[in-house]
C-alpha cells in the first residue's frame, strides 16, 4: 500500500498500488444502460413492486370483502371495480395486487433461500477441491436427477399449505443450479492469472477474495438471481394453479389464473387481468436477466 | 464407450434408490392416511384393512416389500381405485401422456431448431429481434396461462377445436394441449439454437466450407447444424422433465386421461401407492432418458471421449 508522506516509494509499493480503473460494475452499467428493453423492464418491475405495495390502499375495497351489489361484474368505473369482481363479489383489482404481493414475495424470499444454500455449498466445494469437492458434487448430481416438482407437490399435499413450506420447498429445489455455477466459477477463478499475480505481489488471501474472487462471482450470481426469481414465481403459480399454494382468502397470481380459467366463458376479465400481470412480470425479469448477462459476461467484451 | 455405459448405469442405481426411499418415507411420515373418512371406521375393520395392505408391518419391512415388488414390475394395489393395480393404472395413463408429451417435444424441436437457425442466419436484423422477442414471450407465459387462453380463443370464441377431452387421441383433441405444452420449449430451444449456431457460424470450418464455394444450404445443413445442435441435445433431458411436469396441469385443464391427472387426483386422495408409483415411474424414466441423451451426446460430439 502507498502511504502519503512516504518519501521514495519502494519497489513493492509502486507495484502493489491499487489501480483506480473502471470497475466491472461501471462497465456493466454502461452496457446495460444502452439495452433499452432491459432498462424498460427494470422500470416496469419497479413500478409493479410499488403498485402491489400501495395499490390496494387506493381502492375502497379489501381483498376478502364481498360487494353484494356487484357480483361477477366486468370492469366498471362507476362502482370503482376497475378490474371487475369475481363470483364472490370480491374486487379483482385489489385481489390481483394482493396476489402480486404474495407472488413477488415468494419469488424474492425463495430465491434468497436458494442463493444462500447454493453459494455456501458451491463455494465450499470449489474452494476445498479434491475429494470433498468430488463427493459434494456427486450429491448434487444425484439430487439433480430427481423429479423435484413432484416432491414439492407431495410436500404441499401431505403437510398442508403453509407459506413457509412453500418458500423452503421452492428454495430447496433451486439451489442445485446455483451451487454448480458458483463452484465452477470458484474453481476457475482460483487458477486465473490475476489471482496468481495478486498472490505473487503478496496481497493477502482476504484481499484476493474481496477484490478478485467475490466481484467475479457476483456478476454470475446477479444474472442468476434475476433469472431465478421468475422461475420461482412460476413454480409458485403452478402450485397455486393446482390449488396447492396459498390459502383462501389470500391469493396469488397462479390461484387467480386458476379461478379465472374456470369462469372464463362467462367472466373472461377474471382470467385476463391476473394472466397479464403474471406474464408481464415474468417477461420483465427475463429481459433484465438477459440484459445483465450481456452486460456482466466478460466473454462478449 | 461400453465401459462408460456400464458405469453410468451403475451410477444410476444409488440415484434410483434415493428417489424411491425419499418418496416412500415422505409419504409415510405425512399426517393423514388413505382410510381417513368423515366417519371413523371401527377399529377392527381399520386393523384388517391395514393388515391387508401390509401397513401394520414395520416400515423397513414395508420398504423391502415395495422394492421387491418394483423389481417384478409390481407397483402394488391402488388404495382408491380398488379394482385396479397401480401398474394397470400406469399402463392405461402412460400411453396417453407419452403421446401428448412426445408430440410436444417433437414439435418443439422441429419449430425451435428451424426458427433458431433462421434467427442466427439473420443475426441482428429485424427478423432476429422479432424471433427473440416472441420467444421471450413464449418463455414468460406459463403453459397453464396459455392453455386457458388457447381454449378461450379457439374453442369458446371461434369454436374450431374441442375445449377438452381426449377423443381417443384424435388430432383435433390433441392439437391445443400439444401446442400449450410445446410453446415454452419452442422458445427455449430456439434461443439455444440461435446462440450456438451464431458461434458455429463464426468458426473456421464454416469459413473454409464457404470459401470452397459450397452452397449456403449445404454449409448449414451438412456442416453447421450438427455441432450447433449439441447444446440442444443436452437440453433434451430438462425439456423432457419440464414437459412431464407441465403435462400434469395440461392434462388437468384439458381433461386428458393421462398419468398426470392420476397423479394429482392420487395426491389429493392420499392414494399412497398410486402417487408413489407415478413418482417412481417418472423418476426412472427421467434418469434413464438422461442417460440415453448423454450417450447420444458422446456419439455426436467427437471431442467427448470415454
Amino acid at each position: 500500500m502507498m502511504r502519503p508522506g512516504m518519501g521514495v516509494p519502494s519497489a513493492e509499493g509502486t507495484f502493489a498500488t491499487e489501480v483506480k480503473g473502471r470497475s466491472l460494475w461501471v462497465d456493466a452499467w454502461n452496457v446495460l444502460r444502452k439495452n433499452r428493453a432491459a432498462m424498460l423492464s427494470a422500470c416496469l418491475i419497479a413500478f409493479m413492486a410499488v403498485l402491489v405495495v400501495i395499490g390496494p390502499w387506493l381502492s375502497p375495497y379489501t381483498y376478502a370483502q364481498t360487494d353484494w351489489d356487484n357480483i361477477s361484474i366486468g370492469p366498471d368505473w362507476a362502482s370503482r371495480h376497475i378490474f371487475g369482481t369475481d363470483a364472490l363479489g370480491r374486487d379483482l383489482f385489489v385481489r390481483t395486487l394482493h396476489g402480486g404481493r404474495i407472488s413477488l414475495m415468494i419469488g424474492i424470499v425463495a430465491t434468497l433461500v436458494s442463493l444462500i444454500i447454493g453459494i455456501s455449498y458451491g463455494a465450499t466445494a470449489g474452494y476445498l477441491g479434491g475429494r470433498v469437492d468430488h463427493v459434494m458434487m456427486r450429491i448434487v448430481d444425484i439430487l439433480y436427477a430427481m423429479p423435484f416438482m413432484f416432491f414439492v407437490i407431495l410436500l404441499m399435499v401431505f403437510f398442508g399449505r403453509n407459506i413457509i413450506l412453500i418458500f423452503v420447498a421452492i428454495g430447496a429445489i433451486n439451489w442445485l443450479d446455483m451451487a454448480r455455477i458458483v463452484r465452477g466459477q470458484t474453481l476457475s477463478l482460483k487458477r486465473k492469472e490475476f489471482v496468481e499475480a495478486a498472490e505473487a505481489q503478496g496481497v493477502s488471501t482476504f484481499n484476493i477474495i474481496r477484490r478478485h474472487i467475490v466481484p467475479n462471482l457476483l456478476g454470475v450470481v446477479a444474472v442468476y438471481v434475476t433469472l431465478t426469481i421468475p422461475q420461482v414465481i412460476l413454480v409458485e403459480s403452478f402450485l397455486s394453479f393446482l390449488g396447492l399454494g396459498v390459502q383462501e382468502p389470500m391469493t396469488s397470481w397462479g390461484a387467480l389464473v386458476n379461478e379465472g380459467a374456470q369462469e372464463m366463458e362467462t367472466a373472461p376479465w377474471m382470467l385476463v387481468f391476473p394472466a397479464v400481470f403474471l406474464a408481464t412480470t415474468l417477461f420483465c425479469f427475463n429481459f433484465v436477466g438477459d440484459g445483465l448477462r450481456d452486460a456482466l459476461d466478460p466473454k462478449d467484451r | 464407450m461400453l465401459r462408460y455405459t456400464l458405469s453410468r448405469l451403475l451410477g444410476a442405481i444409488p440415484t434410483l434408490l434415493i428417489l424411491i426411499a425419499l418418496a416412500f418415507f415422505m409419504i409415510r411420515v405425512a399426517p393423514g392416511g388413505p382410510f381417513d373418512t368423515e366417519r371413523a371406521l371401527p377399529p377392527e375393520i381399520e386393523a384388517n384393512l391395514r393388515a391387508a395392505y401390509h401397513l401394520d408391518e414395520p416400515l423397513y419391512q414395508q420398504f423391502a416389500r415395495y422394492l421387491g415388488g418394483l423389481l417384478r414390475g409390481d407397483f402394488g394395489p391402488s388404495f382408491q381405485y380398488k379394482d385396479f393395480t397401480v401398474t394397470e393404472l400406469i399402463g392405461t395413463g402412460f400411453p396417453v401422456s407419452l403421446r401428448l408429451g412426445g408430440s410436444a417435444i417433437l414439435l418443439a424441436l422441429l419449430i425451435g431448431v428451424t426458427v433458431g437457425t433462421i434467427a442466427a442466419l439473420r443475426q441482428n436484423t429485424r427478423t432476429d429481434y422479432t424471433v427473440m422477442a416472441v420467444s421471450m414471450t413464449g418463455i414468460s407465459i406459463p403453459n397453464f396461462v396459455m392453455a386457458p387462453l388457447l381454449i378461450l380463443l379457439f374453442a369458446v370464441t371461434l369454436g374450431w377445436l374441442p375445449a377438452g377431452g381426449w377423443g381417443g387421441g384424435a388430432w383435433n383433441h390433441m392439437l391445443l394441449p400439444v401446442i400449450a405444452l410445446a410453446l415454452p420449449q419452442v422458445a427455449y430451444i430456439s434461443r439455444l439454437t440461435r446462440g450456438s449456431m451464431i458461434e458455429v457460424l463464426r468458426s473456421n470450418f464454416v469459413r473454409t466450407a464457404r470459401a470452397q464455394g459450397l452452397p449456403e444450404r449445404t454449409v448449414i445443413l451438412r456442416y453447421a447444424l450438427k455441432p450447433a445442435l449439441l447444446p440442444v441435445m443436452s437440453y433434451l433431458g430438462p425439456a423432457t422433465a419440464a414437459v412431464i411436469t407441465g403435462s400434469v396441469v395440461i392434462e388437468q385443464i384439458f381433461g386428458v386421461p393421462g398419468l398426470g391427472r392420476y397423479f394429482v387426483q392420487g395426491a389429493l386422495n392420499r392414494d399412497y401407492t398410486l402417487v408413489m408409483g407415478v413418482v417412481v415411474f417418472y423418476g426412472v424414466l427421467i434418469i434413464l432418458f438422461n442417460l440415453v441423451v448423454d450417450l447420444f451426446y458422446a456419439w455426436l460430439d467427437p471431442k467427448v471421449k470415454y
